[in-house]
């Protein structure tokens, strides 16, 4: 457990060095999620320790972003000025972004080779 | 007996009440999404974010007095986005052999993020602040607020869009695809974690790994695709 979550931490800290030091565009978590990755893949399998951390940590996922949702309140001033334009764009190109995605996707996966079985109901 | 006033300036100066508020909320949004058979619009960050909100402004609580409680449970988002390499890892052949429609759908999508945002917001007759704020909204707030320092525009309104952005995901996402019919759990989780980075991501991994897998990576590639992109793009238009 603790191993696991030194592990996942000092993951993050490189990646956080690494996007520092070089001045890359990708937050230093993003790249920590890469170094892991690779650790995994030398490693040619998930250890049941780091699984399970990793699974606790992610099941929660949501709740993480209750303190930056809140942030919105500091906010009202600003939103306030330009409400009609941002609401429109938000709305609308949420919703298009996600039709494009998906629609692309499921056009050139499914002309792909492996199809999927399941339906979704969620 | 202590005196109320007495109490409450110890509470409020003090992690515990707000780091418990902040849960307490969640399990109250998760409690109603349950109870609901899981509608939507129900969704527990929406809930929750209001029930704080509501909390903070009625007890006259600044957001930077409720964040030396909340930091730690933000703080926490760091080590589950690296987290999210074991469903990557666990999903790996699947995502191998879809790559190449992968990329292409995700440039796809962002492409359409940041024009339709930023057409949006112009058409309607946004300021050149806001529309520099609204560019990257798409993307993992860290980076977007870096590209939106770029441009020249806001990066804390960039941080409230791109939270705006993700809650908005995860609740229009999942009914939007179910409407336009797209069943293919890959094609469902990249497009919740391009449009709406890792708040959609969580929505996705709640429902099937697979698409928690393809959201994750999608989340990642979405934020160095805008990262290169945006700022070219911009220089074209503007």
């Amino acid at each position: 457990m603790l191993s696991a979550l030194t592990l996942i931490l000092t993951c993050q800290l490189i990646g956080e060095l690494f996007t520092r030091f070089f001045g890359l565009p990708v937050p230093g978590p993003v790249a920590g999620m890469v170094i892991l990755f690779a650790l995994l893949a030398i490693h040619g399998s998930v250890p049941r320790d780091v699984g399970a951390v990793a699974d606790t940590l992610l099941k929660n996922l949501a709740l993480l972003f209750v303190p930056a949702g809140v942030g919105v309140m500091a906010h009202f001033g600003l939103l306030g000025q330009d409400w009609l334009p941002i609401s429109v764009a938000l709305i609308g190109s949420t919703l298009a972004t996600i039709a494009v995605t998906a629609l692309v996707m499921s056009r050139l996966a499914r002309a792909g080779k492996s199809a999927d079985g399941e339906t979704p109901h969620g | 007996m202590a005196d109320i006033s007495e109490v409450w300036v110890y509470l409020s100066a003090s992690p515990l009440l707000f780091l418990t508020l902040t849960l307490a909320a969640f399990q109250a949004g998760t409690w109603l999404y349950d109870r609901s058979g899981h509608m939507p619009f129900l969704n527990p960050v929406l809930t929750a974010v209001i029930l704080v909100v509501g909390l903070l402004t009625l007890s006259g609580t600044t957001y930077e007095t409720y964040f030396e409680g909340a930091q730690f449970v933000h703080f926490l988002l760091g080590p589950a986005t690296v987290a999210l390499a074991i469903p990557l890892y666990r999903q790996f052949d699947r995502v191998r052999s879809s790559a190449l429609a992968l990329i292409t759908s995700l440039l796809c999508g962002s492409l359409t993020a940041m024009g339709t945002a930023v057409g949006l917001g112009w058409l309607l007759g946004a300021s050149r602040e806001t529309l520099m704020s609204l560019a990257p909204k798409s993307v993992t707030a860290p980076v977007a607020m870096g590209i939106t320092e770029q441009l020249g525009g806001l990066p804390s309104l960039t941080a409230v869009l791109v939270i705006l952005t993700g809650i908005l995901g995860a609740v229009l996402g999942p009914p939007l695809l179910t409407l336009i019919g797209v069943k293919d759990w890959r094609a469902r989780g990249l497009a919740l974690g391009t449009a709406s980075h890792g708040i959609g991501t969580a929505r996705a991994l709640q429902v099937n790994e697979l698409a928690g897998a393809f959201s994750g990576l999608a989340m990642g590639l979405n934020a160095l695709a805008t990262a290169i992109l945006l700022p070219i793009l911009w220089r074209l238009f503007f």
